[in-house]
């Protein structure tokens, strides 16, 4: 397993850059992985991160359309918050695995 | 490794079949192109036009007779002469689409309203509409342009571009 220094604490992440141990996430280290991905953080990403690490916890597929149907944001906008692969993106940002969901 | 080196940047996919399976395999895919911020654009001809269709595009069938991969509920080989019978090729395809929202899986209008969200592209073919007498109105409103297969080709030009007929 990698590990990696992000915000000065040591994160466990697989090759690819998702984190091994969700529990590790924090706010602070979420601004600083954005910033890699080029993202500037605001309240609005934070509300998806929190959406998505909530579904996470719970067990429940991570789908573009359960953030459509969040409240939080629509389709359109979620990809405007996290450009180019939204939802691979938000998941490395908000400190969960890659989602394995087709839709 | 070529994959990493040469990433597909953009699907083109064509859908010709007007089934749930047909339609829905197209819709999979390309929403999923626009998931990995691939350029993706579908194109809709002959029966896959119901998919773009305002009146059939969220009432899809599948084939229940002269499918042999159709099977019962339980696992058992489903009898074709079965199919034959009114309302089971309707009833099996409601079935079929309650069970695809148990997963996730959108009605037609809406999963391709997601595509668009993205910025995925969706047309129509135009000698196939001239087949069916259907015109621009018809369609669905997201429909981006109605083309001849001369412009498709033109739409899908560009290194590291698939064209995909599913």
């Amino acid at each position: 397993m990698a590990q990696k220094i992000i915000a000065g604490v040591t994160i466990d992440v697989n090759e690819e850059g998702y984190f091994t141990n969700p529990a590790q996430w924090t706010k602070e280290i979420a601004v600083e992985i954005a910033r890699e991905e080029g993202i500037q953080l605001t309240d609005k990403h934070l509300a998806v991160l929190d959406f998505l690490r909530e579904r996470f916890s719970k067990g429940e597929a991570l789908t573009i359309r359960s953030v459509g149907n969040s409240g939080i944001i629509d389709i359109k906008g979620f990809y405007g918050l996290f450009p180019g692969a939204p939802m691979k993106k938000a998941a490395k940002v908000a400190g969960i695995p890659k989602p394995a969901s087709c839709v | 490794m070529a994959n990493e080196e040469f990433p597909i940047k953009k699907i083109c996919l064509i859908c010709a079949k007007g089934t749930i399976e047909d339609v829905y395999a197209a819709l999979v895919m390309g929403n999923g192109a626009v998931m990995e911020g691939i350029e993706t654009k579908m194109f809709f001809t002959f029966f896959g036009l119901d998919a773009i269709t305002k009146k059939t595009m969220n009432n899809l069938h599948t084939g229940v007779v002269g499918n042999p991969a159709m099977r019962m509920p339980g696992g058992l080989p489903f009898p074709t002469i079965l199919g034959a019978l009114p309302g089971v090729e309707a009833g099996v395809s409601a079935m079929m689409r309650s069970q695809m929202e148990k997963l996730d899986i959108p009605p037609v209008k809406e999963f391709l309203e997601m595509i668009e969200a993205g910025g995925g592209e969706i047309y129509a073919c135009k000698l196939a509409m001239d087949m069916f007498k259907l015109k621009k109105d018809d369609l669905w409103e997201g429909v981006k342009e109605v083309l001849t297969v001369g412009q498709f080709y033109e739409k899908s030009g560009g290194l590291q571009t698939q064209i995909i007929f599913t």
